[in-house]
């Protein structure tokens, strides 16, 4: 069996790119080894550590178990996306370093970009939804609660709550 | 890197048939979030897949004409939950789907997906048992419909025939109007889990909110595919919205499951668990149907 | 100055950037793949291996077995210092790859391949003969006569055996008047679960060969990859970039050896061993369970009049770091709760499961579950109140251990406990919680919790530092002292600008380590980094400031004593004026056409002190008695762990640890299947690791008494949080409901199983706690 190609064209970071990719592929894999965006990280490979999250056309999906070819006509976002031009932090990216919510940083580009996606929708998310909305990532280093409050103060200070923000 | 021995995607219904009928060998593949992880474990590693995922077609929740709700099989679980059509009649569906895995899994896990993979412990699986889902299956002999029940032949085998493949499901109009119901998850933590045991209950009461004109309710991981407890059913059909027949039916239950031990949970912690579940189930049906229970 | 304050990490930029690499981001795509055979038998023997199948899938590049690996040496894997005395050297029991099978997921071959594909298919294709033997997974039964054995060295399957005594137990328990307490308790084989699994990758560059890992202890890993091979240590070239997590799994090496002989095996090419997390839990380490039988004879007064311990500690198959875990804990033991009578009696049994190793506590988490689970089921056969009993009995300011020389300088027990009743309401939620009845009841339940930092006097304890001057006034540290992700980096940065005065931006330490170039250091455990870098941090530093200021008095005439170098700046001191910055006195130095100088310091501390890091949790539970579930209301941890080099990395750090010890209290457990050996939830989805949802939030507070021992005041922090979360959780289920649970985690099943012995569902159940 001779291997099976196709090309793929995607936007990746508001880029237009396409290549060859070999359809055995995971979404991980085109993304790690054909562009070289190392943020997407491989914790299990089957869909349960989140490491690998990325936004596919406005959701979050797990790219390890997303077939790359599937890609194909779809806007894709990855960690490498969010910094401005010259390298500026978004809010979401700052509030991460300054809640202390990275330690040893595996998992934070997954958990970044769920954050990105809640975050999106503009509104007052109660306590208990941020947690099940950030649910499908594992961490072990930060029990979560910085992460939380990262996303939480994050979500409030969008909506002009800097006081409310102070507070979490 | 998949092991695949060759990827063919489909963009139609039609050329999907026709690409299966080409490589009866092959394997359905939907969202994936099953299949790539069996191909890496080796159990499908090598195979040939057909890829419907690009079938937009079998994406949506919509009103057939007689007033049934159909599900395209492609419309994944997080589309399921915020769908208004799903909300108004049968939110139980969209809150059972809600606790499918996380959030990932549930923007690219699919309904089809979720019932032909055969399992007992999918979430979606007891709350189309009770509400008696009808399940379309579109082959190269046209497109047939039948009970969910008889779709699931035993543990990870499902009535899909060569050149078949599942396209939607259906709830019928009977099945919904006037019934609320309730989904209860049991599993070892609160998310990224698989149900050790799942129940999901429906009640239809009489208009003085009195009486259960009708109770159905299913399960998952309470035997070898999910199940109806008929049993339980008939003790509670027709019987008044009081504690004594609540309990009652959830002891029945009993009479109708058949969960074994394995290491995820004793058999008996699933007997017990599923009678829990059963009554609390069926208490809080009963109070979304705007009864009240009399102690 | 900048210890104590919240500095940002100093990686933490690259890291929400996504820039941040780790070891695969690093390997080149020419990499071979390596994957490992584990074998399918839980003992026995490889009898022969076919491979002519595997060698013909294209990609495959070679096979090789366990019976190729003669040109290898048996080696030790724990990561612990070596010993040049023999009888210190930790047991040197494996090799690449083995015949002798000891449990199931050993590893017996290996596959290289071009890709992961072929990778896998050449795994699948191995046709393996095995001899297959009886084998044990029980801790006791390993120690019956009979048992089947795993390594012939150790008779009865026994790795060691060793005991403490003090007074006459036997004696003291004639006393009149004493009331006997008894209880088993155990804890689970648990995993590390740090979320980047074990990765290596190895090349050769001339006649050496460079390893690439994933790992806590680099300079460790050039030794075990020396004797492994039998090569000159200095062959070997170890570099850990940033890593995903270790937690105590890559306090061992793992596949280093494996990946080096392969990659010398292929001429060198370059060949990468990226771990699959099924892998990760079966075949990488463990936690040792540990079952503790715990005897109390108690005055009424509610003093111990003696007490007993035995520990039996599940070694699994190979030694890896041995004996040491449960003597660790075992030491606690006599300590925590001192009593002039005491027995103690510590197994660690060989059994044919995966192998354990360090993880964060290192012995502790599970002696503190024995002891404090204990200590609870005291208090209330005495109708104690559990904070007044511990009080009574905990270690008394002033304490010092004989052996390490440790002392209890601040009544830390009492401070801790304090900020934690008060914290949580503790009293008085402990009285409305008593005699509950009903389905869902709630209850509230602590615990205190021993811990040492580092290793002295057991082992080596020593720190290298190296701080080399750039023309602009910044500067490289360097230090064998490993960042994994606890913020060690940070912490050293703080230290090195605060002593050498200058600003934090000028300070770089060089966060990835390279065993050709870092300066010796045995790597991150034992809550050790932050304590023992600060020794040679500080004395370096010390060091460069002093030929800064001789060369500042070359070029100013003005007394080295009455020079200082304050944020940057070379200030006399007399009148505080700047005279030059650090960036033109080092500038000039370099390029001098006079007194050319390359500012720069090294030093080694040999550190022969460690300090004790004490504190406690206490935990608020709501119990759903029916559905045999726990909900985590509330939970607080408060430690001493001395001055805060930074407040805000040290409560994440705690809050670390408190995830690590809900999961060991509430829901962790690798189980093994008893017919075969098999690991049976070795994934992230069977196995419960806890989740965003199964906390509350986590609250973190400190008491800070300055260490007299420690160069910066601070002590460790990185392992004590782990260490008394479960038997809090659990002496408050115990609380809400009357029933004690004696095996961890407290899941479902136990409940289940506790429940039904206790009547709770028949309704002839107990009534709730009610005492004192």
């Amino acid at each position: 069996m001779s291997k099976q190609y196709k090309l793929v064209s995607c936007i990746i970071n508001g880029k237009p790119v396409e290549k060859m990719v070999d359809v055995r592929a995971s979404l991980t894999d085109m993304l790690r080894d054909d562009y070289r965006l190392t943020s997407v990280k491989k914790g299990c490979e089957v869909g349960e550590c989140g490491a690998c999250n990325v936004i596919i056309n406005g959701e979050c999906f797990n790219s390890c178990i997303y077939l790359a070819v599937w890609a194909q006509g779809k806007e894709i976002l990855t960690l490498e996306g969010l910094a401005g031009p010259n390298g500026e932090l978004s809010d979401i990216q700052q509030a991460f370093m300054d809640e202390a919510a990275v330690q040893c940083g595996f998992c934070s580009p997954g958990f970044i970009m769920s954050a990105v996606e809640i975050l999106e929708e503009k509104r007052e998310i109660p306590d208990e939804e941020i947690r099940k909305r950030m649910s499908g990532h594992l961490c072990r280093c930060t029990g979560y609660e910085n992460i939380f409050r990262a996303v939480k103060k994050t979500m409030l200070r969008r909506l002009g709550k800097e006081k409310e923000a102070e507070a979490v | 890197m998949y092991d695949i021995k060759a990827l063919y995607e489909a963009e139609s219904v039609e050329q999907a048939i026709r690409l299966l009928t080409e490589h009866p060998q092959a394997q359905i593949i939907a969202g994936g979030s099953d299949v790539l992880v069996q191909m890496r474990e080796g159990k499908r590693a090598g195979k040939e897949l057909v890829s419907i995922y690009g079938i937009d077609a079998m994406r949506g929740v919509s009103y057939e004409e007689d007033g049934a709700i159909r599900i395209g099989s492609l419309t994944s679980f997080s589309h399921i939950t915020k769908d208004p059509i799903i909300q108004e009649h049968i939110n139980v569906l969209g809150e059972a789907v809600d606790m499918v895995g996380g959030p990932q899994i549930r923007n690219i896990g699919t309904i089809g997906g979720n019932t032909c993979n055969g399992v007992t412990s999918a979430d979606s699986a007891s709350t189309l048992h009770a509400w008696d889902a009808i399940v379309e299956i579109t082959g190269p002999e046209g497109v047939r419909r039948i009970p969910i029940h008889e779709f699931y032949i035993k543990a990870g085998t499902v009535d899909l025939r060569p050149g078949e493949l599942q396209t939607a499901i259906i709830i019928p109009k009977a099945a919904y109007e006037g019934y609320f119901g309730h989904y209860i998850k049991y599993a070892m933590r609160n998310a990224m889990d698989i149900a050790t045991t799942g129940c999901s209950v429906n009640v239809k009461l009489s208009p003085d909110k009195r009486i259960m004109e009708d109770v159905r309710i299913a399960y998952g991981v309470a035997g070898p595919v999910p199940l109806r407890a008929f049993k339980a059913e008939q003790a509670a059909k027709g019987k008044p919205a009081e504690a004594e027949y609540v309990k009652a039916f959830a002891q029945t239950v009993l009479e109708d499951i058949r969960p074994r031990d394995s290491w995820r949970a004793s058999k008996a912690f699933r007997q017990h668990i599923a009678v829990v579940l059963a009554e609390r189930a069926l208490r809080k049906s009963i109070e979304l149907a705007g009864g009240e229970i009399h102690e | 100055m900048y210890v104590g304050k919240n500095v940002t990490r100093v990686d933490a930029r690259d890291k929400v950037l996504g820039r941040t690499k780790y070891t695969d981001d690093l390997c080149d795509k020419s990499a071979y793949i390596v994957r490992v055979l584990h074998s399918t038998i839980a003992h026995g023997r490889v009898i022969s291996m076919d491979t002519s199948q595997a060698e013909e899938i294209p990609g495959v590049v070679g096979v090789f077995t366990c019976f190729d690996v003669r040109d290898t040496q048996y080696f030790p894997t724990a990561g612990h210092p070596w010993s040049t005395d023999p009888d210190h050297q930790d047991v040197a029991d494996r090799r690449v790859l083995t015949e002798e099978v000891r449990f199931y997921g050993d590893d017996i071959a290996a596959v290289v391949a071009e890709d992961e594909v072929s990778a896998a298919q050449a795994l699948r294709a191995i046709q393996v003969e095995y001899e297959e033997y009886p084998f044990v997974l029980d801790v006791q039964e390993a120690m019956k006569d009979g048992a089947p054995q795993l390594h012939k060295e150790y008779p009865n399957n026994i790795l060691k055996h060793t005991t403490i005594r003090k007074g006459n137990y036997e004696k003291a328990i004639q006393e009149p008047g004493l009331t006997k307490v008894e209880g088993w308790y155990e804890t689970p084989v648990v995993q590390h679960c740090h979320i980047e699994n074990f990765i290596c990758y190895a090349q050769m560059e001339g006649d050496r060969i460079t390893v690439v890992s994933s790992t806590q202890i680099p300079h460790i890993v050039r030794r075990v990859v020396g004797q492994a091979l039998g090569i000159g240590w200095g062959k070997v070239r170890v570099i850990k970039p940033y890593i995903g997590g270790g937690f105590g799994n890559k306090q061992d090496v793992l596949y280093e050896p494996l990946c080096a002989w392969l990659c010398r095996k292929l001429g060198g090419h370059l060949v990468k061993l990226d771990v699959p997390r099924e892998e990760t839990f079966v075949s990488n380490r463990v936690r040792h369970g540990i079952r503790s039988h715990i005897i109390s004879w108690v005055r009424p007064d509610g003093t111990y009049a003696a007490r007993k311990l035995e520990a039996f500690s599940d070694q699994g198959a190979y030694a890896s770091h041995g004996h040491s875990i449960v003597a660790k804990g075992a030491g606690a033991f006599p300590q925590l709760y001192p009593c002039e009578n005491v027995e103690v009696d510590a197994y660690t049994i060989f059994t044919n499961k995966s192998v354990a190793g360090a993880m964060r506590g290192y012995g502790i988490p599970q002696a503190m579950w024995a002891v404090e689970c204990h200590t609870e089921d005291v208090a209330a056969k005495m109708g104690i109140n559990p904070v007044k009993f511990r009080r009574q009995n905990v270690m008394p300011v002033g304490y010092m251990d004989p052996f390490s020389k440790n002392e209890l300088y601040h009544d830390t027990f009492n401070q801790c406990l304090d900020k934690a009743l008060e914290a949580t309401d503790f009293e008085r939620k402990y009285q409305e919680y008593q005699n509950q009845a009903g389905d869902i009841r709630k209850g509230i339940g602590l615990s205190l919790f021993w811990y040492n930092t580092a290793v002295w006097p057991i082992s080596l304890e020593t720190s290298s530092c190296r701080m080399v001057l750039n023309q602009d006034g910044s500067l490289q540290v360097q230090l064998g002292e490993t960042e994994i992700g606890q913020g060690a980096d940070t912490a050293y940065t703080q230290m090195t600008a605060d002593v050498l005065g200058v600003p934090l931006e000028a300070v770089h330490v060089v966060s990835c380590q390279d065993t050709d170039v870092t300066p010796f250091g045995t790597g991150a455990y034992a809550s050790r980094q932050t304590y023992t870098a600060g020794f040679a941090i500080r004395q370096t530093a010390l060091l460069l400031r002093e030929r800064i200021l001789a060369y500042a008095h070359e070029l100013t005439r003005m007394p080295p004593y009455n020079l200082d170098i304050v944020d940057g700046n070379i200030i006399r001191t007399t009148d505080g004026r700047v005279l030059m910055t650090l960036e033109e006195l080092s500038t000039e130095a370099l390029y001098s056409l006079t007194n050319s100088q390359h500012l720069s310091a090294e030093s080694t501390s040999q550190i022969k002190s460690n300090a004790y890091s004490f504190g406690c949790t206490i935990a608020e539970v709501e119990v759903d008695i029916p559905m045999c579930k726990v909900r985590l209301l509330d939970i607080v941890n408060v430690h001493d762990a001395g001055t805060l080099i930074n407040p805000a990395l040290a409560e994440a750090q705690v809050h670390g640890g408190m995830s690590m010890g809900i999961g060991f209290g509430l829901s962790e457990r690798l189980l093994f299947d008893q017919k075969t050996g098999r690991a049976l939830n070795d994934n992230l989805l069977d196995y419960k690791l806890s989740t965003f949802m199964d906390h509350p939030r986590l609250r973190a507070l400190f008491v800070e008494n300055p260490e007299p021992t420690s160069a910066f005041g601070t002590k460790g922090l990185g392992e004590p949080p782990a260490c008394s979360v479960a038997p809090a959780i659990r002496n408050a289920v115990y609380h809400a409901t009357g029933v004690a649970v004696n095996d961890a985690p407290v899941n479902p099943h136990n409940l289940f199983r506790r429940f039904t012995e206790e009547g709770m569902f028949a309704g002839t159940g107990k009534g709730g706690f009610h005492h004192v």
